[in-house]
């Protein structure tokens, strides 16, 4: 049964402007909310490996993050990070450290344009236990 | 040594759902033993052969593990241990 994730535009615009900001390296972060089908808080990570090909969030960032959703009452609706040269479709890497079996790991990719404006890719999944699920996203006002 | 470690919503299918437990050890090593002893396979999710897990994150207090002494960290009373995964991907 896919999920539907309903994000702003405000938070899409924001999230691919990360993106496209961290382009060549992969950017990585949290949409927090006050339960799994409520993203609102957009909170930019970042990534630790400053890699095209991999990303973590820095550990102590990690438990600062954890302790403010735990102090606001939030959890991490999505997660969200980007690819830089491939589909925005989980890898095998991201399915086998996938550990949040609520959340929406929400993938864009800026293979096509870069750090440019232009037509993104933005896709949506649940990872459970290694099992992928693509949700349908829904974009409001 | 009694420590309070908070468990992340990933492995509380061990803790019965409980997202804080007590645990006992003098050091990560034995309260890691402790806690599988308690809740049986949580060890393993968090230590393999070669030591701490490298996608698992456990921090004393404000301070993850792997830049103090790891497994051999030392642990007092009152002191509190939280355990995350990584957030990591390719």
């Amino acid at each position: 049964m896919p999920r539907n994730l309903v994000l702003t535009e405000a938070l899409v615009s924001e999230l691919v402007a990360h993106a496209r900001r961290d382009h060549p390296d992969e950017a990585c972060g949290v949409i927090a909310g006050p339960d799994y089908g409520s993203p609102k808080r957009f909170i930019p990570m970042v990534n630790a490996a400053r890699s095209p090909t991999f990303y973590e969030f820095d550990s102590a960032d990690l438990l600062r993050l954890y302790r403010e959703m735990d102090d606001r009452d939030e959890v991490p609706a999505v997660i969200y990070h980007s690819h830089t040269a491939t589909e925005a479709y989980p890898s095998r890497t991201d399915i086998s450290y996938a550990s949040e079996p609520d959340a929406h790991y929400v993938l864009v990719s800026t293979r096509e344009t870069g750090n440019d404006e232009g037509p993104f890719e933005l896709r949506s999944f649940h990872i459970v236990d290694g099992v992928v699920t693509e949700d349908t996203v829904e974009v409001v006002e | 040594m009694s420590v309070e470690v908070r468990v992340p919503t990933i492995l509380r299918t061990y803790t019965g759902g409980e997202k804080i437990v007590t645990a006992e050890g003098a050091s990560l090593q034995e309260l890691i033993d402790n806690l599988d002893a308690n809740y049986a396979g949580i060890g393993e999710r968090l230590v393999d052969e070669s030591g701490l897990r490298r996608f698992v994150n456990v921090y004393l207090n404000d301070e993850d593990v792997r830049f103090l002494d790891g497994l051999d960290t030392e642990l007092s009373d009152g002191d509190s241990v939280t355990i995350l995964p990584a957030v990591a991907g390719g």
